[in-house]
C-alpha cells in the first residue's frame, strides 16, 4: 500500500464522475416533473426528453459504479488516474488560469491578458520581465484592434479601460 | 449552353480589377474570422456587412462571399493545430487532424483541408451553375418531419462503432443531449432546467463546451506531459503540399461522398456542420480501417472538410432562387440583398443576370484565389506550432476566453469554459469518448425542436415520418445505419452457437 500516497487511483475517479452524472441526471429528472415528462395529445411535453435523458444517465452512472466496484479488486494495479506530480505540472497552467479569469471579471479582458502572459513567461518559461511584457502587450493589442476597433465587439473592460477613456 | 455564356459574362463582371480587389481582402478577412474562435462566418458578415452599402451590389456580394469563403477555410486552421475549432463545422477536422499535427504532420493536415475544401466548394459551384433552378424545388419540400428525419440521419451515421465502452459512450451523448435541452424550450417557450439563473435562459452554447473539452483539455493534458506540444519539430515545406497532392486522389471515393452529402445537406438546409460531421461518420463507417480513424487518418480530415464547404456553398442555392438560407450565413447574406433592394427568388435569375453570374463567377474566383492564399500561408500557420509552450500555452487559454465570451457576451461562460476543459480532462483519462457529447449538443436542440413541432402537425402520431415519401426513405436510411451493427452483432452471436 506504499503507492497509495503518490496518485489518484483511476477507481475513485471514475466512482466520482459517475456521481456527477448521476448528480446531472437528477437535476434534469427533477425538473422535467415541474415541466411536464408526459405524452400529451400535442405530442412530448417539455420535460418528456429531458425526463428518459436523466433517467438514462443515472442508470448509466450505477451501472458504471457497479462495475468500478466489482472490479475493485482488479483494479488494484490498473495504471494511475494521475499521479501528484503531474498534478502539480497540470495545476501550475490550472490555477494562472482561474486567477486570469477572476481577473477578467476584476480588472478587465486586456489587463488580466497581459498579467496572465507575461507572468506565466517570466515563472514558466524563465524569460525576462521585458521580453514577457512586450509579448504579452502585442497579443492584447491584437486581440484590442481586432476585437474592439475592427469586429466592433467589446470585451470586458476594467478600470484602466475606463481611466483612458474606453 | 445559355448557362455557359451567361457564366463567362459573370467572369467579366468579377474580374474587374476592383472587384477583383476586394475578393483577396475578402479572403484574408474570411480566413482572419475563420482562425478567430468566437467570431463565426455569420457573425464576421454581418458585422462587415455595413462596409459593402456604398458599393454597388455586385461587387458587395462578392466581397462578402469571399469573406465566408475565407471563414470556411479559416475554421480549419486552428483545429487542426491547436484542437480549438475556429468554427462549428470544423469540429469534425479536429479528429484526425490535430492527431496528424501531432505526429509532425501539420503541413500534410493543412494542405488535405484546404485541397479537399476546394474540392468540395468546387462540386458545390459546379452544380449551383447548372442545376440551379432544378435542384432548388427541392429545398421548398422541407418541413419539421423532413427535417428531423435528416438530423436523425446525421445522427445514426455518426454513432459507429466506437472503441470505448459503450456504457460511457451513451452517457457521454446524454450529458451533451441534457445539456442541449437547458434555456428556453422552442416549442412552447418554457424555461428548463434553468434553476432561477438568468444566464442559462439561452442554454449552453456548444462552442463554448467545445473550446473547453477540445481547446482547454489539450492544453491540460499537455502540462501533464511536460511543457510541450509533441511533434512540433516536423519540418514545413512547399514539399509537403506536392507530397500531400500526390496522396489525395487515392481518396476520390471519399472525396466524392463527401462532395454529395455535403451539396444535399446545404441545398435541404442541413447545414455545414451536419454536413461534416454525417460525412465523417459516414467515412469511418464505410472504411476498411474504422479503428484508424481519430488517430491521425488524412481521411478523416478529407470527409468532413470537403462536405462542410460543399454544404457552406450550395446553401447558397436555395438562397438566391428561393430566398431560403441554407445556412446562418447565407441568411445574412439574404439580408445584404434585400438592403441592396434585390428581391431573391426565380426572377432573380432573368432581371439581374449581371449581379447572379458576377457571383457565381466569382465563387469560381474566390475559391481559386483563397486556395492559393491559404496553400501559400501554410508554412506561417505550421510554424505556430514551434513557439515554445510556455509563450503559446497562455496565448491560446487567452483566445479560448475570447471565444467562449463573444458567443454571448456573457462572463459566466469562460468560467464555464474552465469547467469543461477539467470535466473534458476527466473523460479523457477514464475513457469517455468526447464526440458524442458535442454531437449531442449540437443536434439535439434542433432535433427536439424539429421532432416536436411535427409532432404538433400530426397531433402526436408517430407516423408522419413516413408520409411523404422524402422523409420515410431518409428516417429509414437513418433506422438502417443505427440497426445493421446490432443485427451483424446478433448474426455473429448466433453463428458462433
Amino acid at each position: 500500500m506504499k503507492e497509495e500516497s503518490d496518485h489518484i487511483k483511476m477507481r475513485w475517479m471514475e466512482l466520482i464522475l459517475a456521481a456527477f452524472f448521476a448528480g446531472i441526471g437528477l437535476l434534469v429528472v427533477i425538473d422535467s416533473f415541474r415541466t411536464g415528462y408526459r405524452w400529451s395529445s400535442e405530442g412530448p411535453q417539455p420535460g418528456y426528453f429531458p425526463f428518459y435523458i436523466g433517467c438514462t444517465l443515472i442508470l448509466g452512472a450505477i451501472v458504471v459504479a457497479v462495475q468500478t466496484t466489482l472490479g475493485w479488486k482488479k483494479s488494484e494495479n490498473l495504471e494511475p488516474f494521475v499521479t501528484f506530480a503531474q498534478l502539480r505540472l497540470i495545476m501550475t497552467i490550472l490555477i494562472p488560469t482561474s486567477l486570469f479569469v477572476l481577473g477578467v471579471v476584476l480588472i478587465g479582458f486586456y489587463v488580466s491578458s497581459v498579467l496572465f502572459i507575461s507572468s506565466f513567461m517570466v515563472w514558466q518559461g524563465k524569460y525576462s520581465l521585458l521580453k514577457s511584457g512586450l509579448v504579452g502587450l502585442c497579443v492584447s493589442g491584437v486581440l484590442f484592434l481586432l476585437f474592439d476597433v475592427w469586429f466592433l465587439l467589446p470585451l470586458p473592460k476594467g478600470p484602466l479601460e475606463t481611466f483612458l477613456g474606453y | 449552353m445559355d448557362s455557359l455564356n451567361n457564366l463567362f459574362q459573370g467572369f467579366a463582371v468579377a474580374l474587374s480589377f476592383q472587384n477583383f480587389g476586394l475578393m483577396l481582402i475578402g479572403i484574408l478577412l474570411g480566413v482572419l474570422i475563420g482562425v478567430l474562435p468566437g467570431l463565426g462566418g455569420a457573425n464576421g458578415v454581418a458585422i462587415l456587412l455595413p462596409l459593402t452599402f456604398s458599393m454597388t451590389p455586385v461587387s458587395g456580394i462578392i466581397m462578402l462571399s469571399c469573406i465566408y469563403w475565407g471563414a470556411l477555410f479559416g475554421g480549419a486552421i486552428t483545429s487542426i493545430l491547436f484542437n480549438i475549432p475556429g468554427e462549428p463545422w470544423s469540429v469534425a477536422t479536429t479528429f484526425d487532424g490535430y492527431p496528424m499535427a501531432q505526429k509532425g504532420r501539420a503541413a500534410h493536415a493543412l494542405t488535405t483541408a484546404f485541397t479537399s475544401s476546394f474540392v468540395g466548394a468546387l462540386f458545390a459551384i459546379l452544380m449551383v451553375t447548372f442545376l440551379a433552378p432544378v435542384v432548388a424545388k427541392f429545398a421548398l419540400k422541407f418541413g419539421p418531419p423532413e427535417f428531423f428525419a435528416v438530423q436523425l440521419l446525421t445522427f445514426c451515421s455518426f454513432v459507429g462503432m466506437s472503441k470505448e465502452p459503450p456504457i460511457k459512450t451513451l452517457l457521454s451523448m446524454m450529458l451533451g443531449f441534457a445539456l442541449a435541452s437547458v434555456g428556453m424550450d422552442s416549442v412552447t417557450g418554457t424555461l428548463r432546467m434553468t434553476y432561477g439563473q438568468e444566464s442559462l435562459l439561452q442554454g449552453f452554447d456548444f462552442l463554448i463546451a467545445v473550446i473547453g473539452l477540445f481547446g482547454l483539455c489539450e492544453i491540460l493534458l499537455t502540462m501533464e506531459e511536460g511543457l510541450s506540444f509533441q511533434g512540433k519539430h516536423g519540418r514545413i515545406s512547399l514539399r509537403d503540399v506536392v507530397e500531400t497532392w500526390k496522396e489525395l486522389p487515392k481518396y476520390w471515393a471519399t472525396s466524392l461522398r463527401s462532395c454529395l452529402i455535403g451539396c444535399w445537406m446545404g441545398i435541404t438546409p442541413g447545414g455545414a456542420t451536419p454536413a461534416s460531421f454525417m460525412s465523417y461518420g459516414v467515412a469511418k463507417r464505410l472504411s476498411s480501417t474504422p479503428d484508424e480513424f481519430g488517430t491521425g487518418k488524412i481521411e478523416g480530415v478529407v470527409a468532413p472538410e470537403t462536405a462542410a464547404h460543399a454544404a457552406g456553398t450550395s446553401a447558397l442555392l436555395p438562397m438566391l432562387t428561393l430566398g431560403i438560407p441554407g445556412s446562418p450565413t447565407a441568411a445574412v447574406l439574404l439580408g445584404g440583398l434585400l438592403i441592396w433592394g434585390l428581391q431573391p427568388g426565380p426572377l432573380l435569375f432573368t432581371e439581374q443576370k449581371d449581379f447572379v453570374w458576377g457571383l457565381i463567377a466569382s465563387m469560381y474566383l474566390g475559391n481559386i484565389v483563397g486556395l492559393i492564399v491559404v496553400l501559400t500561408t501554410v508554412p506561417w500557420w505550421a510554424a505556430i506550432l514551434r513557439i515554445p509552450f510556455s509563450i503559446i500555452a497562455p496565448v491560446i487559454v487567452v483566445i479560448c476566453a475570447v471565444g467562449a465570451y463573444t458567443v454571448h457576451n456573457h462572463l459566466l461562460d469562460i468560467g464555464l469554459m474552465v469547467i469543461f476543459g477539467i470535466l473534458g480532462y476527466a473523460m479523457k483519462k477514464l475513457k469517455y469518448p468526447v464526440a458524442p457529447l458535442v454531437l449531442a449538443l449540437v443536434l439535439g436542440d434542433m432535433a427536439e425542436s424539429s421532432f416536436r413541432q411535427s409532432m404538433l402537425l400530426s397531433d402526436g402520431d408517430l407516423l408522419i415520418f413516413f408520409k411523404s415519401g422524402l422523409s420515410a426513405g431518409i428516417t429509414i436510411l437513418a433506422l438502417t445505419l443505427l440497426l445493421l451493427p446490432i443485427v451483424i452483432k446478433i448474426r455473429q452471436l448466433f453463428r458462433r452457437v
